[in-house]
């Protein structure tokens, strides 16, 4: 591939990637007939070719919960439900990182929790719903009763040339993903090329973001070991209940806000976590859906997902600074 | 004869099990104890102050259900099976305040299991 392709590659993949809730891959493809040949050299190389399309990731529903601080129940979760479906073009596919529902000792409610949530969550029009459990899903009873409703907590799927990879960093009731599914995972990426499109959901951050709050997977080194050898590594995860963004290497990480109370900034806290203080007056600040990627000259097909009551962090990822993570054109 | 010498083995024996024993105890003595029970959603005492460079034992007791121990800058990474006991020994190098938490997942609470480690 010659450097002036490369660089078209850029500009056309990355002007235009979606970061956070709503994420396209490869949008701008639909009208730009020379990527097509692009994306078919990435595809000699990683095995199967990409081709445009966008997913939701949403985040720590907690069904179940009601009180302080947050006194919303599903009310944000629906709000977001409601959004998707308003979105001009379906997505593909959701992905949910963990906490669907609140732990509870008593089995029974339990069971109707998750069964509210595959209720509240199968109104979403999307073919397919992806989840991982978070440490209230699954931290009480090993992930027994969430793989009866949801399956594996650790699988793969491929999906329009981008490979996804479900962690479970939350069953082993520690933060951390343990030994034999560090084996699965490298058996799981051993087949792809250097340049394949990774996705990587999980709950909590892979990375030492606020230990003393648990924000953390104590064996996150490892897995960022493994991944750290393939170029298009883009790690999604929730737990945290705010916005955030981190790189290790050449992987990028992304947490999705909450669909229940939100955490504050953990820079501007000394000591324990408390959770942002519930505003009446704005009851979905900080929670749910956000949009933070915009091609530059175009209107956003997803500007329609900001609404008044969240404080929009709108980060504008142009060029290759978001693009290069999902899609970084392979070295012919 | 070969009986009085049995037997002088035998004392010798036992006394080097006795000198051995001892030293452990002087030993385990020497390093202050500090007794802290976990039990959902907190640890007690919520806070204690060591001193820097002095080794100190930890005896951490759950009275309910698995607890965790974790605080990374002490490298304190401990689990605490159910109604059981265990010991940790630490010794702190940097003086400052430091949050430890539960990070076994026990119940609704869980995120705020916590405890305050001091080292002046």
């Amino acid at each position: 591939m010659k450097p002036a392709d490369r660089r078209t590659f850029l500009k056309i993949a990355g002007s235009s990637l979606g970061i956070g809730v709503l994420y396209s891959a490869f949008p701008a493809a639909r009208s730009h007939g020379e990527a097509e040949e692009l994306f078919s050299a990435l595809g000699r190389t990683s095995g199967e070719k990409v081709s445009p399309f966008s997913f939701v990731q949403l985040s720590d529903a907690h069904v179940g919960f009601n009180g302080p601080p947050d006194p919303l129940g599903t009310k944000a979760f629906e709000r977001a439900v409601d959004m998707i479906n308003a979105l001009p073009q379906n997505p593909d596919l959701v992905l949910f990182t963990g906490d669907l529902t609140h732990d509870t000792e008593d089995r029974t409610v339990h069971v109707a929790r998750m069964k509210q949530f595959q209720e509240i969550s199968k109104k979403i029009n999307v073919p397919l719903i992806k989840c991982v459990p978070g440490e209230h899903d699954a931290g009480l009873d090993g992930g027994a009763l969430y793989r009866e409703f949801f399956g594996e907590s650790h699988y793969s799927f491929d999906h329009r040339g981008v490979h996804f990879v479900a962690l479970d960093n939350v069953s082993r009731a520690k933060p951390e993903i343990g030994t034999e599914q560090l084996d699965w995972l490298k058996k799981d990426l051993a087949g792809f090329s250097k340049s394949a499109p990774i996705v990587v959901f999980t709950h909590r951050p892979l990375f030492d973001l606020r230990p003393d709050w648990e924000w953390f997977t104590s064996d996150g080194d490892d897995v960022m070991n493994v991944l750290s050898a393939y170029d298009n590594v883009t790690v999604l995860y929730g737990h945290i209940h705010r916005d955030d963004e981190h790189t290790t290497g050449s992987v990028h990480h992304y947490a999705s806000r909450s669909l229940i109370f939100a955490f504050p900034d953990p820079a501007g806290v000394l000591g324990p976590r408390k959770a942002t203080p519930f505003d009446k007056d704005h009851p979905f600040k900080n929670l749910g859906i956000r949009t933070v990627a915009f091609n530059g000259k175009q209107e956003p097909a997803s500007r329609s997902l900001s609404i008044e009551d969240i404080e929009l962090t709108a980060r504008e990822f142009r060029g290759i600074n978001g693009a290069q993570q999902i899609l970084r054109t392979p070295k012919v | 004869m070969k009986e009085f010498r049995l037997r002088i083995v035998l004392l010798s024996f036992s006394a080097l099990m006795l000198l051995s024993t001892g030293a452990r105890q002087v030993q385990a003595d020497s390093v202050p104890v500090i007794d802290i029970t976990a039990k959902r959603f907190a640890f007690s005492p919520d806070k204690i102050t060591l001193k820097k460079d002095q080794t100190v034992k930890l005896r951490i007791h759950s009275e309910d259900v698995t607890h965790g121990f974790f605080l990374r800058p002490l490298k304190l990474d401990a689990e605490i099976p159910a109604g059981q006991t265990i010991e940790v020994t630490v010794t702190p190098h940097n003086p400052g305040t430091f949050t430890t938490i539960c990070d076994h997942f026990c119940g609704a609470n869980h995120g705020n299991m916590n405890m305050t480690i001091v080292v002046e």
